[in-house]
Parts: C-alpha cells; sequence; structure tokens
C-alpha cells in the first residue's frame, strides 16, 4: 500500500519477532496512511497482538524498525510514544472517576489539574458523555465504556491510536452498533487508527485497509473490496467473507480460465491466480452471492454452464439468507445466497435444484502445501 | 403438612447450632469470659487483705506513674514503625511472588517465606542472639571485615527489636499482599504506562488504591502481632526493650499484682482497638473488606 502524499503516520520495515520456536511475526513491512483506518486481521495465534504490542512499546523487536510520524521509535519507551492504546478489556482504572481515567494522561504529562479536568471534560462531550465525569467506570454500559477508554486515549492526542480487539468482548447487538460508533469516533477525530481483529466483518466494514496475516506475514494489503474481490492467495478468499471452497485437479488451464476437476468428477470453470499447470493440484473459491439459483435449468443465463444440485437445508436470514445444497456428482455441500425476492421462500428439503455462475467470479489458486 | 414443616425447621436450627457450638464455645469461654473476669479484677482495689473495692486506683496508677504511660506510647509507635517497615519489605516480595514469578518459582517463593515458621519462635528468636550478640557471627564478620576495630554488641537496641519484629511479621503481610496484588489485571499497568505513567505514578496511582485493602489488612494483622508480642522484644531487647507486655508480664507473675495487670491488658487491648480504628479512617478502608483479604 502506498502512502500518498504526506509522511505515513506509521511505517515498519522487515519486523521480525520470534518467541523460543516459532516465528510471531516475519520481517513485516507495511505503512498505514495519515488519518486512515488500518486493520490487522488474522486468526488468533498469526502474530497480529505481537505486531501491536511492538508498536505499542509493550515487547522489542528482534529486528526491523518502526517509525511514528516520521520518527523512528527504537530506543522510546511506550510511556513516551506518541501512540495510545485501547486495551482488549479496555483496562479501565476502576480505582478512578471517569473524568479522573480521561484525566490521568494530562496528569503524568504535567497539565494542571483545573486544566486537565476542564479538557477531559470536553473530551468527553465529544465522544457523547458530556457529564458522565463524576461517575464510577462499573456504571457505565459496555459501549459507554469503550467510549471512555477511547476519550482517555485521544485526550493525549496521539498521532496513532491501536485498538487490541476492542469488541471482542461485547454481545453481538452491541458490538454491531459500536462498529458504527468506531467508525464515525475515527472520522470525526481523524486520528489514525490501527485495530486488530480476528473478525473479518468488522475488519471490512471499519477499515479503509486491511493487512490479512497468517503466519506472521501479510497474506494480503489491500481495501476491504480488493480483499473480497479479487483475494491475492487461498488463505485471504478462505479467511475474508463467506467462501465455497473446492480441492480438486487442474484439467486444462485456457487464457485466464482453469477447468477443474473436483474430487467427484464434478468439472467447474474459474478464474486462475498464479502459476497453474494443467494436472496441478488447485483450490477454487465461489462466493454464495455469485451462483444464481434456478428451479430448472432454463431460469439460469444462457452461457453459463448448468449444474445440480438438491437442497439440504434452507438458512433464513434475512438479507443473508442462504440454501445449503449438496451438488449431484461431486456430493460437495456449497453455500448459494438466496435472492431476496422471497422466490423461493417454499423451498423443501430435498427437492432438486440448479445453479450456475459466472467463470469470471470465481477464482482457482495453486493449492496450499498443507491446509491448515 | 405444618407440623412437619416445623419438625424440620426446628431440626435444622439443632444442626446449625451444633455445628456452630465448638466455635462459640471457644468464643466465650477463652475469650469472653476471661475478658469479664479481667475487666472485673482491673476496676477493684485491695484495701486490705482478702478486702477489696470497686475503684479505678489502677486505671490513676498508670497514668500517674510516667514509666508506665511512657513504655506504653514507645510500644505504641515501635509497634507502628515494624508495622510500616514490615510493608516495605513486604512489598518488593509479594510483588515479585504475585507479578513477576511464574507457577513453581512463585511457589517456590511463599514457601522460602514459610519455613521461618517450621521453627518455634523462641528457637527463632535464639537464631538471632546468636547471630547478633558481642561474640556471634555478625560481630565477629564485622571484626573480621575490618570495619569494627573490636567486636560490637548488636543486640539489646530499639534497632534490633525492630529487625526481630519484622522478621517474625513478614508472611502476615506478605500473605494479603500477594492476594491482592494477583487480583490486580496487568493490562491497567499497561495502559497506565501507555498513557505515560512512570514507575512510582503508577504505584501511586493504580497499585496501592487497588491493593489497599490487602495493605490493611496486612497492617492490622502485623501490628496487633507486634503490640502483643512479648518473646521477640524481651530477647533481642533485654533490659533495654521496655515492652508494654512485659509490664503486664511483670504485674502478673513478678508482683502478684492481676489487678493492675488486669487494667494493663485492657489498656493495650484499647490502644489496639483505636490504632486499627483510625488505620481504617485513615486509609478510607472498611472492615468487613479489609477482613476478606486478611
Amino acid at each position: 500500500m502506498a502512502a500518498t502524499g504526506a509522511t505515513p503516520d506509521l511505517q515498519v520495515r522487515s519486523l521480525s519477532k520470534r518467541f523460543a520456536t516459532h516465528l510471531a511475526v516475519d520481517a513485516l513491512s507495511f505503512s498505514v496512511a495519515r488519518g486512515s483506518f488500518f486493520s490487522i486481521l488474522g486468526p488468533s495465534g498469526c502474530g497480529k497482538t505481537t505486531l501491536l504490542r511492538m508498536i505499542a512499546g509493550f515487547i522489542q523487536p528482534d529486528g526491523g524498525d518502526i517509525a511514528i510520524g516520521g520518527r523512528d521509535l527504537a530506543q522510546v519507551a511506550p510511556n513516551r510514544r506518541p501512540v495510545n492504546m485501547v486495551f482488549q478489556h479496555l483496562a479501565l482504572f476502576p480505582m478512578m472517576s471517569v473524568a479522573q481515567n480521561v484525566a490521568f494522561g494530562l496528569a503524568r504529562r504535567g497539565v494542571g489539574r483545573a486544566e486537565r479536568l476542564r479538557r477531559a471534560e470536553a473530551m468527553l462531550e465529544r465522544v457523547g458523555l458530556a457529564g458522565a465525569g463524576g461517575k464510577r467506570t462499573d456504571e457505565l454500559s459496555g459501549g459507554q465504556r469503550q467510549r471512555v477508554a477511547i476519550a482517555r486515549s485521544l485526550v493525549l492526542e496521539p498521532t496513532l491510536l491501536l485498538l487490541d480487539e476492542p469488541l471482542g468482548a461485547l454481545d453481538l447487538k452491541l458490538r454491531e452498533h459500536m462498529k458504527v460508533e468506531l467508525k464515525q469516533l475515527q472520522s470525526a477525530f481523524g486520528t489514525t487508527f490501527v485495530y486488530i481483529t480476528h473478525d473479518q466483518s468488522e475488519a471490512l466494514v471499519l477499515s479503509d485497509h486491511v493487512g490479512v496475516m497468517n503466519h506472521g506475514r501479510f497474506e494480503q494489503l489491500g481495501t476491504p473490496q480488493e480483499l473480497y474481490y479479487s483475494p491475492a492467495t487461498s488463505f485471504v478468499a478462505d479467511f475474508v467473507g463467506a467462501n465455497n471452497r473446492l480441492a480438486g485437479k487442474a484439467l486444462s488451464v485456457a487464457g485466464s480460465l482453469v477447468e477443474l476437476d473436483t474430487s467427484g468428477g464434478w468439472v467447474v470453470r474459474a478464474r486462475g491466480h498464479g502459476a497453474i499447470a494443467a494436472g496441478a493440484a488447485v483450490e477454487a473459491f465461489i462466493r454464495p452471492e455469485a451462483a444464481m439459483l434456478g428451479r430448472t435449468p432454463a431460469e439460469l443465463p444462457a452461457g453459463q454452464t448448468v449444474h445440480s444440485g438438491e437442497v439440504i437445508s434452507v438458512l433464513f436470514d434475512g438479507a443473508n439468507s442462504v440454501v445449503l445444497l449438496r451438488e449431484s456428482r461431486s456430493r460437495l455441500q456449497l453455500r448459494i445466497a438466496l435472492p431476496q425476492t422471497g422466490a423461493y421462500s417454499d423451498l423443501q428439503v430435498g427437492a432438486p435444484i440448479c445453479f450456475s455462475f459466472d467463470p469470471e467470479r470465481a477464482i482457482c489458486f495453486p493449492a496450499r502445501a498443507a491446509h491448515a | 403438612m405444618p407440623e412437619t414443616a416445623v419438625t424440620a425447621l426446628w431440626y435444622r436450627r439443632l444442626v446449625l447450632a451444633l455445628l456452630l457450638a465448638p466455635a462459640l464455645l471457644w468464643l466465650f469461654a477463652l475469650i469472653i469470659l476471661p475478658h469479664l473476669d479481667l475487666a472485673l479484677l482491673s476496676f477493684r482495689e485491695r484495701v486490705a487483705p482478702r478486702q477489696y473495692v470497686v475503684s479505678l486506683a489502677q486505671y490513676r496508677t498508670f497514668f500517674g506513674e510516667p514509666l508506665y504511660w511512657h513504655v506504653f506510647v514507645r510500644t505504641a509507635l515501635l509497634s507502628a514503625l515494624a508495622t510500616a517497615l514490615t510493608l516495605l519489605v513486604a512489598f518488593p516480595i509479594a510483588w515479585i511472588i504475585a507479578k513477576l514469578a511464574r507457577g513453581r518459582m512463585s511457589a517456590l517463593l511463599f514457601v522460602v517465606c514459610l519455613i521461618p515458621f517450621w521453627v518455634s519462635e523462641t528457637v527463632r528468636t535464639l537464631g538471632w542472639m546468636i547471630l547478633l550478640r558481642e561474640s556471634g557471627v555478625l560481630p565477629a564478620l564485622l571484626v573480621h571485615l575490618g570495619i569494627t576495630r573490636q567486636p560490637v554488641e548488636l543486640l539489646y537496641h530499639d534497632a534490633t527489636i525492630l529487625v526481630g519484629l519484622v522478621y517474625t511479621s513478614l508472611l502476615f503481610m506478605v500473605v494479603p499482599l500477594v492476594g491482592s496484588l494477583e487480583s490486580l489485571d496487568n493490562a491497567l499497568i499497561e495502559a497506565a504506562y501507555d498513557l505515560g505513567g512512570k514507575g512510582w505514578s503508577i504505584l501511586r496511582e493504580i497499585v496501592i488504591p487497588h491493593a489497599a485493602p490487602g495493605i490493611t489488612a496486612g497492617c492490622i494483622v502485623v501490628f496487633m502481632l507486634t503490640l502483643g508480642n512479648y518473646l521477640t522484644p524481651t530477647l533481642l531487647g533485654g533490659k533495654n526493650s521496655q515492652w508494654f507486655t512485659e509490664q503486664i508480664y511483670t504485674q502478673f507473675i513478678t508482683r502478684f499484682n492481676w489487678e493492675q495487670g488486669a487494667a494493663f491488658g485492657f489498656l493495650l487491648l484499647a490502644l489496639s482497638t483505636a490504632m486499627v480504628w483510625l488505620g481504617l479512617k485513615i486509609s478510607g478502608q472498611r472492615f468487613s473488606d479489609v477482613m476478606r483479604r486478611a
């Protein structure tokens, strides 16, 4: 990802960290543009927390360097970095009032008592907690607590705000709400946010750019749209968004299209990515919404290969409703989005069904050495 | 059926009473009863052989005789000092056990704190005497290293008494401190550091407020133990120790003046109650919270 114009707020160059036998962060380089929302997305144990803690200064890297606002931070202790962190469980100080929490960092900088309380109150007002300064932290709701944690950091006007899965501990409804709120806070303050999460939907909704991390490296760095529509690796295709994964063998390669045979003799075509030779082991991915359903082949777009199967179950979830079906030849299970017209609301389990997809919207990668 | 319900209720009460009986018996027979008797003793005066009248003479003697209240105040101050020193020594130990050491190492450190208690207090104190007396190990070492020309007497100083008291009390401070420090979320310390805190400000703003109930509990226990200690001040301080428990002992055993001894006992009880109350007031803690930590 290239930073446009100004110095990027965060520049990381070949950063590495090894714990005993395993390489947590492997020669990672990236930069984050000023004022953007950057997410690091990866499964647990991929090294994202280690990366974040190195940026915050809690862990010393083995190699590489970190520059914030153009200044190298190798020898700067965490309490002197222009970086603040929102902790996973927020880590609000229970022994202090809300206003004292927000004023804590200002007090450490030697800001006078009256001035820091004024600034804390002003900051609380900006995050929509005017007048809550005198409350105890355990009197607040989960969402309010998160806003206090953010206010406590932003009152110090850091160049960079690091967020360590702050939504992880919230229940689903609140999490959806806080996602929207985080995004609004970030655009209101204009501070650069670096956010780590294992939840791909959080990363897609919130971020300007996402780095998908696996085994200490970035599999892909790009906008949420790029990750979703043109994944660079099969890991990204698998991890970001719902996907149908079909493992098989390449039969032939014609231009950009690969024809592959899934284990049961079911042949599909998909856009090839990377060096694929006929006969190689491959894996293809088809998004649930990329395929069309039809009760008869005639209902499907002309010119697309028609596949058939039978309905296993219908998972109704409003706009996200899908049908689970079993393809006739391979007996593979697939998830296909139901159109929102309600046309398939009477679909019965066991009913035969046809489907087709544009091969350009399916993507095929060389098979990974060992599929985790 | 109401009758069975009533019977069941009585049965449950009976079981409860039986279960509590040993504790209540202990409380009554060994604590309340002797104290009632001591209270009665302290408020009477012998006017002739076998003739007693109710009077405040014992308490009047205490306030009239400078030696008594001098020793009383001295005991209170030295106990407070010993408690403060114990806290200073125990805090880093508790911090290491609770926050830095892991698993077996932390258990091992705990055992190291506990080991001295496998030996009786008398033997432990005699150990200190072997180390500190004029012909003992430490004075000999000082001469050998050329720090002092002649062996010095390290026993029978106030400092010696304090060392002995701190040593005896350490565990009772470490245990509640470890408990309260273990419950402190490390993320709070990191967050404070991240927001620009330094060691001292984090200790003052985060760690001590969190550990306050544990600190208060430890201080109360140590203060009470120190105030009521007899053996350590007597053995390590010798004639100079002037510990109030010694005065009580003297009245009861040497002077056979039980009335005076009882009055002294009650004054010591009042002192310890007052200091605990004061400690709770100053630290803003509630007694029930603190006792749960102890």
